[in-house]
């Protein structure tokens, strides 16, 4: 259903305007402009929460927003608010504000923080433009731009450990662009539309036809999309990318770059090839299996990891295939436990990051061994990394749980039994890694001396970085406790299934 | 007539008159002739872009003696796109380099030895410079065609030569030449043509159809003397050194306007006039072009010299150009017009990214009176937007979006999906991802962070605005490239 709301079809690009604007504007301060910049910051997240909840509203009751811009001749640069695009964009809008909190109290003080904040929102407008892209071309775009947006955010320290971060970023990343650039014009010329389209624009007779050609032109769009989903084995430069601030590593694991590439398989899947075509080539079965391993992989990497930023790091690696192993089975319960999860993966995984950067910022803590009595000074960030921590491993009611009971039933459906055993090897993996750290921070006592920043007041840090915390610990309960809600992420997610897949 | 006559005159007779205008010396003097020579130039290509759009190809024969006798004016969608793309890039070095010579030089120190010399002669060159160019686009005939090149080769040689030191002149020196080796040999090709079929105009000569012994090898004598011109590999190595050492306005122009001069004339005899010449030729094109992009780009790797890095990107740039005409003509088809649009929009994105990054790191290695790459560190901080014209030139080279140059990679990388010709397709995508690293070499030590050395000298801010303006253009050519495309497809091949 396209809307007849007059004047409101750009919408989706005045979303895409409130982090563009920002981000700009911040690049002609000078650094000493602190107030005048956080008011940049902070309107443009408030403004862009506000618009995305007027579009949750519209495409709730039925409406679609759709903005058009010829670039090329027969190519659009398209941005369209639908079902699906809103998952991704309320993701982003919301964690974007929280974070945004987060880094001005995290980089209070340090120097370059105009480029930072100016790449930050740069960052995020090419996040929501992807996630509202409309056609390949579109997805195209904003993808290379994420790639470069990130990249001083990477190497934000400028140490040899950023630098070398960076790197390695983006050889994984401009690659898969490269790939992806070549799977694009190939898939225009041979589908003949790059358009997003729910079921698929490509023909099945044609698919049928040339297997062989259609299944190589999915791989080439897999891998450019695999290296931002640090799909396995093109993961290795997230664990690397940990050498960024936290604030930064919360975007990459949380709002932006892995949920880039995921939401990339979840659209090349779903309204590129349509999972149908994509079934009978075997290239969802492909998927699934990629999916399936680096869910146990990253698990596994991540036991005995001393780094608490690289062992989450790895159980990104792990959860985030989740999403891709979802949308790669043929049942709505599972495509809806694979869309959930990108929600769900992303509000616990920020949480945990923000933990991590709190203890880093605080005590200077940084290793898990060094974790021992830190709850006893800082209660709150322990319990909301607990109540993540355990969201991640499955308990109920928390959002994990939520995603694997619909995963898990889901691959039932569709005669999957592979990954029940999967889905359960993860959990009691995620337990192997996460119940250790928790153990350490209550009940061991102090090893090391901390380098303690003092408290806020009676706060135990800065508000800047408590409050976040706490909001997004808070969000992680309320998404599982009420996710029979239809306005809750699973809802939501089914609404989407309702109106694409079926 | 909509005067387009009265302006294609004029686009040859304003950027002449301002350069004889610059020459009487002073401040005063050569900003009135830059300012002429630029609004002539702006406005000149806009009344020509109505008029084609209006009336397609224009042929003018200047005061009523037509072909074979008198001058021939041709212009069509191509033309006026290269003389757009000529106003907008030297309007934005002219005001560059009003604030490079005047306010820096006199104090500035013995790395940028460019001192009264470059501020008195540069801008009357370049205005000679930017009329002959003009003349090149604007030309309908080969003997003109002839005329205009020497007279852009000569004043491009030296303005190399302009700083004066011994390195200078020698590659000075050199690329005069080359240059003149160059325009040797397409006059040799041009008395064969005129031998064979006693014409000169490009359309009569395109009507008689040129082909057999003699035409064929005048257009290979043309080619070897344009292509020495334009840097094609293996012909470039004049370039790196006397686009290096040029003041930075003046590398900013030679590798963004004047190789595209000659290549501009290689696409004329090869597209119009031989209409594609044979298979074979249009792929030693390519492979040659294809040669450039690898060689160039591995030479970018392994330079110190900032200055030089972006010389040898040129060449690699240069490559993608010539990559064009296999993919234009491919085996027994016809023209594939992407390629053309392809090929072309590269041409016009590369001079105003390239012009970006060449005025950008002019500032840069002023405000830091060294040319080395690593000197350059921390300069990010103290003149971000001269880093930032950097990098989203650097960016568009490499075909990074939003920018002209991934535009002009789309449509490349289609032509080639279309026609099957999928090894250059991989070129396509290597060369972009080659380009990143050279450029992410220059902005990695930018990025990082030092310690305000000793002797930082500020830069007008003009100079920074003039090099950020070429290169939000140049991501402006990606996000909007309709109306551009229509133009060079307008009496392009297969239009």
């Amino acid at each position: 259903m396209t809307s007849a709301l007059l004047g409101w079809e750009a919408l989706p690009l005045a979303v895409v305007l409130t982090s563009f604007v920002p981000g700009v504007g911040i690049m002609f301060l000078r650094e000493e402009q602190r107030a005048l910049r956080t008011t940049f910051n902070l309107t443009g997240a408030v403004a862009k929460v506000i618009l995305v909840g007027f579009m949750l509203r519209g495409v709730a009751l039925g409406f679609t927003y759709e903005w058009h811009f010829e670039v090329l001749p027969g190519l659009e640069l398209s941005l369209v608010g639908d079902a699906l695009a809103l998952l991704f964009v309320s993701l982003s809008a919301g964690l974007w504000l929280v974070t945004t909190l987060y880094a001005i109290g995290y980089l209070e003080g340090s120097p370059n923080r105009t480029r930072f904040f100016s790449f930050f929102s740069l960052c995020v407008t090419a996040t929501t433009g992807l996630a509202m892209a409309g056609d390949l071309f579109t997805f195209v775009l904003f993808y290379e731009a994420l790639t470069w947006t990130t990249y001083p955010l990477v190497v934000h320290r400028g140490s040899e450990a950023a630098i070398a971060a960076g790197r390695r970023y983006l050889i994984y990343t401009l690659t898969a662009g490269a790939v992806l650039v070549v799977g694009a014009v190939w898939f225009h010329v041979e589908v003949g539309t790059v358009s997003f389209t729910a079921g698929g624009v490509v023909d099945a007779a044609a698919a049928d036809a040339d297997p062989g050609r259609y299944l190589l032109l999915f791989g080439l769009l897999l891998a450019g999309m695999g290296v931002k989903a640090a799909l396995f084995p093109v993961h290795g430069w997230l664990p690397v990318a940990m050498a960024a601030p936290a604030p930064v590593s919360a975007l990459l694991h949380a709002v932006a770059v892995v949920k880039a590439g995921a939401f990339g398989v979840v659209r090349l899947l779903h309204s590129l090839f349509g999972i149908e075509v994509a079934g009978t080539l075997g290239a969802s079965g492909v998927v699934a299996a990629l999916a399936g391993f680096t869910i146990v992989y990253g698990s596994v990497r991540a036991l005995g990891q001393d780094d608490l930023k690289r062992l989450l790091a790895f159980s990104t690696v792990s959860q985030l295939s989740y999403i891709a192993l979802g949308v790669a089975i043929l049942t709505p319960m599972a495509q809806a436990g694979g869309l959930v999860h990108l929600v769900h993966q992303g509000i616990m995984k920020i949480t945990l990051f923000f933990c991590a950067g709190v203890l880093a910022e605080t005590l200077e803590v940084k290793k898990v061994s060094e974790m021992g009595g830190v709850a006893r000074r800082m209660p709150i960030t322990m319990l909301a990394f607990s109540v993540a921590a355990l969201g991640m491993i499955g308990l109920p009611p928390l959002p994990g749980f939520l995603s694997k009971l619909y995963l898990g039933i889901g691959a039932l459906e569709a005669g999957a039994g592979w990954v029940v055993p999967v889905l359960l090897a993860s959990s009691l993996l995620n337990a192997a890694y996460f119940l250790p750290v928790i153990r350490t921070a209550y009940l061991d006592d102090r090893t090391t001396s901390w380098v303690d920043q003092g408290r806020d007041g009676w706060l135990e840090a800065d508000w800047r970085l408590i409050l976040p915390v706490v909001s997004t610990a808070v969000f992680v309960l309320l998404v599982g406790l009420l996710g029979g809600l239809s306005w809750s992420p699973l809802g939501w997610v089914q609404l989407i299934v309702a109106r694409e897949v079926l | 007539m909509t005067g387009g006559d009265i302006w294609s005159v004029l686009l040859v007779l304003a950027p002449t008159l301002g350069a004889l205008v610059a020459l009487q010396g002073g401040g005063w003097a050569i900003r009135i002739g830059l300012a002429l020579g630029a609004a002539v130039s702006a406005l000149g290509s806009v009344a020509l872009w109505v008029s084609v759009a209006q009336e397609g190809v224009l042929r003018y024969a200047l005061g009523g003696w037509g072909a074979p006798l008198g001058i021939e004016l041709r212009i069509d969608g191509f033309s006026v796109a290269m003389l757009a793309m000529t106003a907008l890039v030297g309007g934005a070095v002219s005001l560059y380099s009003t604030g490079y010579f005047r306010d820096l030089l006199p104090q500035s120190s013995d790395e940028v030895p460019h001192g009264e010399r470059g501020a008195r002669y540069f801008a009357p060159l370049w205005l000679l410079l930017w009329g002959a160019l003009n003349g090149v686009y604007l030309s309908g005939d080969l003997f003109n065609l002839y005329v205009t090149l020497e007279v852009m080769g000569l004043a491009a040689a030296a303005v190399v030569t302009l700083a004066v030191t011994s390195e200078a002149t020698v590659a000075g020196m050199r690329y005069l030449m080359v240059s003149l080796v160059g325009s040797m040999l397409f006059l040799l090709g041009v008395a064969l043509l005129y031998a064979n079929y006693g014409v000169l105009a490009l359309e009569s000569l395109q009507a008689a159809g040129p082909s057999g012994g003699l035409p064929v090898l005048a257009l290979a004598l043309m080619t070897v003397g344009l292509a020495a011109k334009t840097a094609l590999f293996p012909l470039h190595g004049w370039l790196p050194s006397a686009h290096a050492v040029a003041p930075a306005p003046g590398s900013a122009i030679l590798s963004a306007l004047v190789v595209k001069g000659s290549f501009y004339i290689v696409v004329r005899l090869w597209v119009d006039l031989y209409g594609g010449g044979s298979r074979g030729g249009v792929v030693f094109l390519g492979v040659m072009g294809g040669a450039a992009v690898l060689w160039g780009s591995l030479m970018c790797l392994r330079q110190v010299s900032l200055k030089r890095l972006i010389a040898y990107s040129t060449v690699a740039q240069l490559g993608y150009l010539f990559v064009m005409f296999p993919l234009l003509f491919p085996a027994g088809g016809v023209a594939n017009t992407d390629a053309w649009a392809g090929g072309i929009y590269h041409a016009l994105s590369h001079a105003v990214a390239k012009s970006a990054m060449f005025l950008a790191a002019g500032s840069m290695t002023v405000a830091v009176a060294k040319d080395a790459i690593p000197a350059i560190s921390g300069t990010a901080h103290r003149l971000p937007m001269s880093f930032l014209a950097f990098g989203l030139g650097g960016l568009g080279l490499a075909g990074i979006p939003p920018s002209g140059g991934f535009i002009a990679k789309w449509l490349l990388l289609r032509s080639a999906v279309e026609t099957g010709q999928w090894l250059w397709a991989v070129l396509l995508a290597v060369g972009g991802l080659l380009t990143v690293a050279y450029v992410l070499m220059v902005l990695r030590y930018a990025l990082e962070r030092t310690e305000p050395s000793e002797g930082f000298q500020p830069v007008p801010r003009r100079m920074e605005w003039a090099a950020l303006g070429l290169a939000l253009i140049s991501v402006l050519l990606g996000t909007r490239a309709v109306e551009v495309i229509a133009l060079i497809q307008l009496g392009g091949p297969g239009g």
